[in-house]
């Protein structure tokens, strides 16, 4: 087993669990109606550490504002007992916001729609807490265009959604990625809505066209399902992390199982 | 006693909890008098390189930290907390503590390689450059106390711009490479200080986290 290594870059590809948290509990399906109950997250969480994951995300879905404080809870119950970096996303709107979920233990926050309806507000996070802590989550859905049944040499654009892939913005995705990096984002979570939830695999013309056009890592997210997906993303798409939910949640695909399929086929991977 | 230094920069908290987890406690203090007490000093810190110095300025810590080192006491710099020992930064054109010689510059890079430098990355412990001084007592038999357990190349997270380029290599205590060879913890004397988060490192973190607070009798 011959591990491919470009000259003097030792950096591993990331494969990162996400956890969507409803009042306290890890759920299946954010966009989707029918919530499948996948457990205590503390509990899903150390087993990801345990299982070799290289970072945890939690998404906050509850939808009641009074119950969103269990989300503190369950991020300071996590970095009790996992340590690496945890990324924590989903209603956060304030600078205080953020300082609340660093001070209950995590590294990263997530931010999305109140990035698209208040820029500054990227800006003002970088410059209090540093963009190594600001992640930007884009949902972007492909457009279709007329050009594209005219034009051979069609060219794909993405739009970016707010309120959990609920409200069209007009934006081009790969316009926006780049604005954000200009911003102060350290990081883009890159989820494509059009392959959300169909287990088909990444969108990999989407991720690598952000990717290519942003100097900042770039984690792909929505469609996987099997190996070959993650090591497409990698691979094609040039991500640097690739998330998943469901698919690790009901242990359909183990992580150890993954990373050493990835190693095998010669992408970086930390085992 | 541990105490980790709170100059407002970043989480302290999940250093204390890494600490709490390998047994041992540790207080997160801006109190000169607990820090000049203490065996063994923290300074964490993620963020940027100026505000660190400008916080420490203000709440009159950079005398403080001076007497520690210069005084002998153990100290343990984790990311912005290694680099600040340094003489200048090239992050917002700053002057550093000046502990150690050299200065702090950022990544430059010409091909596709991502800036921050964010994720899992091998750790080289550097002895060969030490071979020489080897033996019972020598700056390389305590190294290999601090990465005991730990294999080489073990991998450590990583999140950041800028990386430290000591003049002296001697102190250079493992490298990692990122578009070039760097610094990525350097030991001298009573200073140890990484550049990686042992914090958010799982097992490797921890470990060596242990072995550095036993290494100091704490």
């Amino acid at each position: 087993m011959k591990v491919k290594k470009s000259v003097l870059n030792g950096l591993t590809k990331r494969i990162i669990p996400c956890l969507d948290v409803d009042k306290g509990r890890v759920v299946k399906g954010t966009k989707f109606i029918n919530l499948r109950d996948a457990g205590n997250p503390v509990e899903v969480a150390k087993r990801y550490d345990d299982e070799g994951a290289d970072e945890i995300v939690f998404l906050d879905i509850t939808a009641s504002h009074e119950k969103r404080k269990t989300i503190y809870e369950v991020v300071e119950k996590t970095a009790e007992n996992v340590f690496m970096p945890l990324t924590v996303g989903g209603g956060i709107r304030t600078l205080e916001d953020i300082r609340n979920m660093l001070k209950a233990g995590a590294d990263k926050v997530s931010i999305n729609t109140s990035a698209v309806e208040n820029l500054s507000f990227v800006s003002k996070a970088a410059e209090k807490y540093g963009t190594q802590c600001i992640v930007v989550a884009i949902d972007a859905k492909r457009s279709v265009s007329k050009y594209k049944l005219q034009n051979t040499n069609y060219c794909p654009k993405w739009e970016v959604y707010t309120y959990g892939g609920r409200k069209s913005t007009g934006i081009d995705a790969v316009e926006w990625a780049k604005k954000v990096e200009k911003y102060g984002a350290g990081e883009i979570l890159l989820t494509s809505m059009d392959k959300d939830g169909t287990k088909d695999g990444y969108d990999i013309e989407l991720t690598s066209a952000i990717s290519e056009s942003v100097n900042i890592p770039v984690i792909a997210s929505g469609g996987a399902g099997e190996m070959k997906h993650f090591y497409d993303a990698f691979e094609k798409g040039s991500a640097d992390a690739a998330l998943a939910a469901s698919l690790f949640h009901f242990k359909e695909l183990k992580i150890k199982d993954l990373k050493k399929y990835l190693l095998r086929k010669g992408v970086n991977i930390r085992c | 006693m541990i105490t980790i230094v709170d100059y407002g920069m970043g989480n302290l908290r999940s250093v204390q909890k890494s600490f709490e987890f390998i047994g041992k406690k540790a207080v997160i203090t801006s109190d000169r008098g607990k820090i000049l007490k203490s065996s063994l000093v923290v300074v964490p810190g993620v963020g940027s390189f100026n505000a660190a110095m400008k916080n420490l300025r203000k709440l009159k810590l950079i005398d403080t930290i001076l007497k520690v080192v210069n005084g002998g006491k153990y100290f343990l710099g984790l990311c912005l907390g290694l680099q600040i020992l340094f003489e200048y930064s090239e992050e917002g054109n700053s002057k550093g503590l000046g502990i150690l010689k050299g200065k702090v510059k950022k990544f430059k890079f010409k091909d596709n390689l991502k800036i921050p430098h964010m994720g899992w990355n091998n750790v080289n412990l550097n002895v060969p450059a030490r071979i020489s001084g080897a033996g019972r007592g020598s700056p390389t038999s305590d190294l290999r106390k601090i990465f005991k357990g730990i294999e080489c190349e073990a991998y450590f997270y990583f999140v950041h711009s800028y990386y430290v380029e000591p003049e002296d290599n001697n102190i250079i205590a493992s490298t990692t490479d990122y578009g070039i060879r760097f610094a990525s913890s350097v030991f001298n004397k009573n200073v140890f200080a990484t550049q990686f988060h042992p914090e958010k490192s799982q097992r490797n973190g921890l470990r060596l986290l242990k072995n550095y607070v036993d290494y100091t009798g704490n």
